[in-house]
């Protein structure tokens, strides 16, 4: 999951890395109390959104004080690539030195955390990695020292060691995967954050309640109804729903359904060992979305192909299936889950090939 | 020789639970060799027929084995696969949607150690005909020379049926997991598949996420001379969204398909676009 701006940055503080004085406001009375708070003459308005380019895309600007309502409230309008501003982060405006880059992630080829660190902060470091990658350190953490980094240029060596340490308390304390400051501002004498991102590891979020809770409010409805249910779910936005079992085949699902022309509405893994129960949450959530065809794949292992044909017959008895159906479905307990189809009116088919080109077929 | 060949001592942690016995009853019916099961507080019981244990350590006070199998639910994983690896056994993770800074202190353990551990997120293993570790359907393999590595499961039973459907037997299929974080990877796979003499032909199975389909083509480049064809699924998924697996998820321009799909083909591996395919290309 990853995290507003100014989210990242309340973790920053209570691991007590150093950021700019800001306040969050979602209206012009908010954001005039803000400038009441604020030093200076001039203030930075940041729109608190996830996508990434929002400074290319005017979600940052610097600007006086009396001039900071009229500005937010433009920006409270706006959509920065599709994602609506309700949010911005009024702070103050640093004076800024230097800006350097620092972040931690997890390195997934070596297995460990690996610290990222450029004396070339404030540009897109993926951009840089391709332009200039010798400018880009890249440190093993459990291989870090004040030597790794040569840091005679900066009087606040120091100062970036305890940084680093804060970061990595952070990451371990908060379960994040990623946390990334670009850029690290060097003020007069000091080192601060003045960007944020961090992203926590979902896995993770069953021991931190707080996080918990910020997941649900960032999922769509039909993502939280799925979170609820314990489906892996993800809206994509074509007319064709799919279920199917298991990661890799659903997302081949979605790749087969492609290649000859058709557009998945969503990609949903019912998961091993889906009980008749869960199918039936399953096609309750993947109908929610005004669709145009329904295209069940069933490999199955753990799963029973009979509790998958059961789930969907009770729910065909409950609730309408109003769209065109196609089931392929093999594997575990094939042969009863078939018959109960069959006794239903309802054709399976044993190819996820030849189902997905009948479905095409189907809507169009 | 396989990776696991007939007659390899195995415990499976977490064997009273309902995964745990449900799969050990199908392993057992494959033919692998459980020696021992083991849950904190269930020590004495048995599950079919099989002693169980309080503490890894006790049954291999008792018992021979060489591999674990870990079915403990993600919260208590990472004690439990410390536990074995401790105790100097290979491992086989398969529990899901364990926080990865537990898979990081899983792995530096077993990196200090020297074992080997599968996963997290995996299906198992299977050297068919000799031994099954993990949870893959029993009744879709048969016997012969091209190996599977994937980091998928479903997909991989789906592949793998092809394959027998058509004739093709195998020799090892061995999931590697969907997590961000996995031990045991493609490299490690091409290494033990070049050398294993029962391997004509190997089917590798990706998908978005991470660069290890681009280092895998880079590997089998180098030191590779048996066939290499491939899959990657997740072509048409969205940028910045976890498809399911942990480890399945593009972020800006990196872990696309379409990187993967050239980096295959670059090393002269062949990707099929539909699954299907995999059977033709074998040809």
């Amino acid at each position: 999951m990853k995290l507003k701006e100014h989210e990242g940055k309340e973790l920053f503080a209570k691991h007590g890395l150093a950021i700019p004085k800001g306040r969050v406001a979602h209206d012009g009375d908010e954001v005039a109390e803000a400038l009441r708070h604020l030093p200076g003459s001039e203030v930075v308005l940041k729109a608190q959104v996830l996508v990434g380019g929002r400074g290319k895309a005017g979600g940052v600007k610097v600007v006086p004080k009396e001039q900071a309502v009229a500005a937010a409230k433009k920006m409270l309008g706006m959509r920065i690539h599709g994602e609506a501003v309700l949010e911005l982060l009024v702070e103050e405006k640093l004076a800024i030195d230097r800006e350097l880059y620092l972040s931690l992630i997890v390195n997934r080829a070596e297995r460990c955390i690996t610290l990222l660190f450029s004396p070339e902060g404030g540009v897109d470091i993926e951009e840089l990695a391709k332009r200039a990658p010798e400018k880009i350190a890249r440190i093993p953490l459990h291989e870090f020292n004040s030597r790794a980094v040569d840091l005679k240029w900066l009087e606040q060596g120091q100062q970036l060691l305890e940084m680093v340490k804060a970061l990595h308390r952070l990451m371990e304390k908060e379960d994040a995967q990623l946390v990334e400051v670009n850029p690290l501002v060097l003020s007069g004498k000091t080192l601060v954050c003045a960007d944020a991102k961090v992203i926590l590891d979902d896995n993770a979020l069953y021991r931190h309640k707080e996080h918990e809770r910020r997941k649900r409010l960032e999922l769509s409805g039909l993502e939280a109804d799925a979170r609820d249910a314990g489906l892996q779910y993800v809206e994509l936005d074509g007319d064709i729903a799919i279920i199917g079992n298991g990661a890799g085949l659903v997302m081949a699902t979605l790749d087969v359904l492609a290649h000859f022309g058709g557009k998945p509405a969503n990609f949903l893994d019912v998961g091993g060992g889906a009980s008749v129960e869960m199918m039936e949450r399953a096609l309750d959530i993947a109908l929610k979305k005004r669709v145009s065809g329904l295209f069940i794949n069933i490999f199955g292992g753990i799963t029973r192909c009979d509790e998958i044909a059961q789930g969907l017959i009770n729910y065909r008895k409950e609730k309408q299936l109003k769209v065109p159906l196609v089931v392929r479905m093999i594997g575990t307990n094939e042969a009863e889950g078939r018959k109960l189809l069959e006794k239903a009116g309802i054709p399976s088919l044993d190819s996820m090939e030849e189902g997905a080109r009948k479905m095409v077929e189907m809507v169009r | 020789m396989a990776l696991i060949p007939k007659g390899t001592g195995v415990i499976i942690q977490g064997m009273t639970g309902n995964q745990g016995s449900f799969h050990s009853r199908l392993m057992l019916d494959y033919g692998t060799s459980i020696v021992a099961g083991v849950t904190p507080g269930k020590g004495g019981g048995k599950v079919h027929d099989v002693p169980v244990y309080n503490s890894v350590k006790a049954a291999l006070e008792k018992h021979a084995a060489a591999w674990s199998v870990l079915f403990v639910p993600a919260a208590f994983a990472k004690g439990a696969a410390l536990e074995a690896i401790e105790a100097g056994l290979n491992l086989a993770l398969i529990t899901e949607n364990i926080p990865v800074h537990d898979t990081l202190a899983i792995h530096a353990a077993a990196r200090k150690k020297g074992v080997i551990v599968i996963g997290p997120n995996t299906p198992g293993v299977t050297c068919v005909g000799e031994s099954k570790l993990g949870i893959m359907p029993n009744h879709i393999f048969r016997k012969g020379g091209v190996a599977v590595v994937s980091r998928s499961g479903t997909l991989t039973y789906e592949i793998v049926a092809a394959l027998s459907a058509a004739g093709i037997g195998q020799s090892d299929v061995i999931g590697i997991g969907g997590d961000m974080v996995i031990g045991f990877d493609f490299l490690d796979a091409l290494r033990h598949f070049e050398e294993d003499k029962a391997t004509k032909a190997v089917v590798l199975i990706g998908e978005i996420g991470g660069d290890l389909e681009e280092r895998a083509a880079a590997y089998a480049k180098e030191h590779v001379t048996k066939k290499v064809v491939a899959y990657i699924a997740g072509r048409t998924a969205p940028e910045g969204k976890r498809m399911g697996h942990a480890g399945a998820i593009i972020s800006g321009s990196s872990g696309t398909a379409k990187a993967k799909v050239e980096a295959l083909e670059a090393a002269g591996i062949r990707v099929a676009t539909l699954p299907s395919d995999i059977v033709r290309l074998l040809e």
